[in-house]
């Protein structure tokens, strides 16, 4: 989005909450938030282009509160005061037309404080028409399949206490994975706010080493247990299922989260974890859908301890808790998983004889109460034997308790993190991402 | 289309100037990628013209009842979810959506499609110290169908969700679903998504020409298998069909203007037909052996090979006649948990509620019950498939794939099937 539309975009979102300001009616509350992007979405499958093109999209949320009651319209944003004006106009109307027939909400949270932020950041994407050429011309004799990502994210607040806040990020994710003939598949991403020719370059150079590893004889394994060593984005997508009823104090207070356990110390997780939101990296807003700015860190597990959940005011409010600035869904949205004292080079020495996994794939919760979650091997994975990789394998099914893998099997995590972005594209464009090192643990259950 | 490369634009902008843009950088985005493009298209073969119009039946249109009303009948359900204070949790949920599609083409094709539809979801969660159970209407937000209010049915919500509190009830003191190789029986909540993962994420032609490989994944399916596949037992018949009335996925036409028909994908248990859509089935080299596929979740994401109506063909036996001719196994209802590899080879899904079957008779509940299998496998030890009586469809709003990602709606019928030498197993502890 050129600098001239990204402004449009800011005065016509100020001018509509200006203008709701002054139209604003005793007793009556609003919040208005705004999801925009500019985006350019380009799939590669064989090193060549399978669809290409461009995603200009906005919509606000607006909503309307009075007498404990509310509701709310999503209405498109496009930038243009007229066009949205004439929209939200219309959606205002009908939301005090049909508020009296809500039901009463005893946990409604009304707008309140005075918090406001700004936060711009201006990248150096690729150009439109430099996407595909800067991409696959590096890799022609490989079997590339992924998708590129760029363009401005927005993400904006504003209420009728007077908060607003505007974030703005140019931001890319370069999402890929490159095959042998035998299709196995080394997977990487590439992500930030400044294309860097020379930093794809030598990440395609280091995925070519791997592949020649990929390259010798797949091992199939029997279920079983194995050691194995974990890298960071196979910890990051077990942390995620952390955000799906897991740190969440609505989901603890409703029978729904598998740390429940931990809650009431009925099982201890080792020592070793230690989990934090941290909002440092200034890649995701700080700012949740009530307007109110998150601390810059919060622990939640802490030495194995778990000594925060994420609270928003919602549940606050219901459960007679404190609110921690945690949004709607008091899912994670800056993780950060604690370093070990595994070195780089102690990884394969450490594990001796088992499995190295890169990657994870399909996780769900088998058994949520008791922490089982199951999924599958995907992409990179080794048999190692002696400290030597010896064969990649054939994919294994999961199906294990964090109460063992992050509890009594867990043997260490790596001393260095590695930042994995998110790089969803489900309705919108997601931001951020988590920051985990890698992990050894000692028998870990596989099942088929 | 330029030059047989496909470039798109999408705006939420319907301004004339904004429209005018999009065009020119849909244009631009095809010409860029020209020398790299991955198969030249023909607009003649896939994009044929087409006229037509399809609409959902509804019986009670959807703004027939006030907001107050529907949210009374939820409240008064939530009411009946509590059946106890052992519920620590009700949920109760109404979507309505009408959506309307024009699709419009330089080649003279006009094509207004309408929507209607329905999505409700009932459930309770049941805790007593740390035991917790789980129940709902026939899974998460399962029962999705196209057509009006005439589906809010308040007398019918109010019993079903007093029979939901109660088995989240009965469930804490059940015993846990042993681990053991047995008969397994699912009902038609549960083989909605073993249908889906197992035979419909498979038989994407998309995923088997490699598309999908860097999220959501392949297929063990090969593009020679069409014709030849044995996918699973002569009792197996899948079809594509989007002319069900009221089913989730019914329509007249896809996204690049496809005509919709009923097609066999598997007849007999022989793989016939994937999912492709006109320009899959043209890079697979495969005419005619795809379907009218190519949708998009919205108009601001590309047409891709998707699921539709997606059906197992009822057979024979009742419901009581299927049990009574086992002597061991155990019946599932409602998916609460489901995890498949990136091929759609290895599975395991775990269902919310379960009954231990002896000597013919549906006996014990149990709780906790999972069941896992590869693909091939499963289907070829399907040796029973119920009767019409036995057919009941569902749907889901929540199919995810493609990049940039998508979730779409989708439909599944399907009648009680029972499968031999299935490895069950429960919780963990």
């Amino acid at each position: 989005m050129k600098q001239q539309k990204l402004s449009a975009v800011e005065n016509s979102f100020n001018q509509l909450v200006e203008t709701l300001l002054d139209k604003q009616q005793e007793g009556e509350q609003f919040t208005v938030k705004l999801n925009s992007e500019y985006s350019q979405f380009t799939r590669f499958n064989h090193a060549k282009v399978r669809q290409t093109g461009t995603v200009s999209d906005g919509w606000l949320e607006l909503t309307c509160m009075q007498n404990q009651r509310s509701n709310f319209r999503l209405i498109p944003f496009t930038g243009n005061w007229e066009t949205d004006w004439k929209l939200a106009r219309q959606a205002w109307q009908q939301l005090q037309e049909e508020l009296p027939l809500q039901p009463l909400d005893p946990y409604l949270v009304l707008p309140s404080g005075n918090n406001t932020s700004r936060e711009v950041y201006i990248g150096n994407l690729l150009a439109e028409e430099a996407v595909i050429p800067a991409i696959l011309e590096l890799v022609q004799e490989l079997d590339f399949t992924g998708i590129y990502a760029g363009g401005v994210v927005i993400r904006a607040y504003a209420d009728s206490s007077g908060q607003k806040h505007w974030f703005a990020t140019d931001s890319f994710t370069l999402d890929y994975s490159i095959f042998t003939n035998e299709q196995q598949a080394v997977k990487d991403t590439f992500a930030g706010s400044n294309w860097q020719q020379e930093t794809y370059a030598a990440k395609i150079e280091e995925a070519k080493k791997q592949l020649k590893l990929l390259s010798l004889p797949v091992k199939k394994l029997p279920r079983g247990n194995y050691k194995t060593y974990f890298a960071a984005a196979a910890v990051a997508d077990l942390l995620s299922m952390l955000s799906w009823g897991g740190v969440s104090e609505a989901d603890l207070q409703q029978g729904n989260s598998a740390l429940a356990a931990l809650s009431r110390q009925e099982k201890v997780l080792s020592p070793l974890v230690n989990l934090k939101e941290n909002f440092h990296r200034g890649s995701v807003p700080r700012f949740n859908e009530w307007g109110e700015i998150a601390a810059p860190e919060l622990p939640i597990i802490t030495k194995g301890i778990l000594v925060n959940t994420l609270v928003n005011s919602r549940t606050a409010k219901e459960y007679q808790k404190t609110a921690n600035g945690a949004n709607s869904t008091e899912s994670l949205r800056s993780p950060e998983l604690g370093p070990g004292n595994l070195a780089r080079d102690r990884i394969l020495t450490s594990l001796d004889t088992g499995l190295y996994v890169s990657n994870l794939h399909y996780l769900n919760w088998s058994d949520r109460p008791t922490g089982r979650i199951t999924g599958m091997t995907r992409y990179a994975c080794f048999w190692v034997e002696a400290g030597q990789i010896v064969a990649p394998i054939e994919n294994l099914r999961f199906d294990e308790s964090l109460y063992r893998f992050w509890g009594e099997n867990l043997l260490d995590f790596t001393n260095f993190q590695e930042f994995i972005p998110e790089v969803g594209t489900y309705q919108a464009r997601q931001l951020g991402g988590s920051i985990v090192p890698g992990m050894l643990v000692e028998d870990f259950t596989y099942t088929l | 289309m330029v030059n047989g490369c496909i470039g798109y634009a999408a705006t939420n902008n319907l301004e004339l100037a904004s429209l005018q843009t999009a065009a020119q950088q849909a244009y631009k985005q095809a010409l860029f990628s020209s020398r790299w493009w991955i198969h030249p298209f023909q607009p003649a073969t896939e994009r044929p013209k087409v006229v037509g119009e399809y609409i959902s039946p509804a019986a009670q249109p959807l703004d027939t009842q006030s907001i107050a009303e529907i949210n009374d009948l939820l409240i008064c359900a939530c009411q009946a979810l509590k059946v106890s204070p052992q519920i620590v949790q009700t949920t109760a949920s109404a979507t309505t959506t009408q959506t309307e599609i024009w699709f419009a083409s330089s080649n003279g094709s006009q094509v207004y499609q309408k929507f209607s539809f329905v999505r409700q979801h009932y459930g309770a969660i049941a805790q007593e110290g740390a035991i917790v159970q789980q129940r709902t209407n026939n899974g998460w937000e399962a029962s999705c169908y196209q057509g009006g209010l005439e589906l809010l049915q308040p007398e019918y919500i109010q019993q079903r969700a007093q029979q939901i509190g109660e088995q989240a009830i009965e469930l804490l003191t059940a015993p846990e679903c042993p681990n053991i190789r047995t008969n397994l029986v699912l009902a038609p909540d549960q083989m909605m998504l073993q249908i889906h993962e197992s035979v419909g994420h498979p038989l994407e032609i998309d995923r088997i020409l490699g598309d999908e490989r860097n999220y959501a994944g392949g297929s063990f399916v090969n593009i020679s298998d069409f014709g030849v596949l044995a996918y699973g037992s002569f009792l197996m018949n899948i079809t594509f069909d989007p002319t069900i009335p009221a089913e989730f996925a019914s329509y007249g036409f896809d996204d690049t203007g496809a005509v919709a028909t009923r097609e066999y994908l598997i007849k007999e248990g022989l793989l016939l037909r994937g999912l492709g859509s006109l320009e899959s089935q043209k890079r697979a080299g495969l005419p005619k052996a795809g379907v009218a596929c190519a949708r998009a979740c919205s108009w601001n994401r590309p047409a891709i090979d998707r699921m539709a109506n997606l059906n197992l063909e009822p057979n024979q036996g009742s419901f009581p006649e299927i049990i009574a001719d086992i002597e061991h196994g155990v019946y599932m209802e409602s998916n609460r948990s489901w995890s498949i590899d990136d091929r759609r080879y290895k599975f395991q899904f775990g269902c919310e509620y379960a009954k231990l079957i002896e000597n013919g008779k549906l006996t014990k509940t149990l709780r906790n019950p999972n069941y896992r299998a590869t693909t091939p496998e499963f289907w070829h030890s399907l040796i029973k498939v119920g009767d019409s009586s036995t057919w009941k469809m569902y749907g889901t709003p929540y199919c995810g794939k493609g990049e940039p990602n998508q979730a779409i709606w989708v439909g599944h019928g399907s009648p009680v099937c029972v499968f031999a030498n299935v490895e069950v197993f429960g919780g963990g502890t």
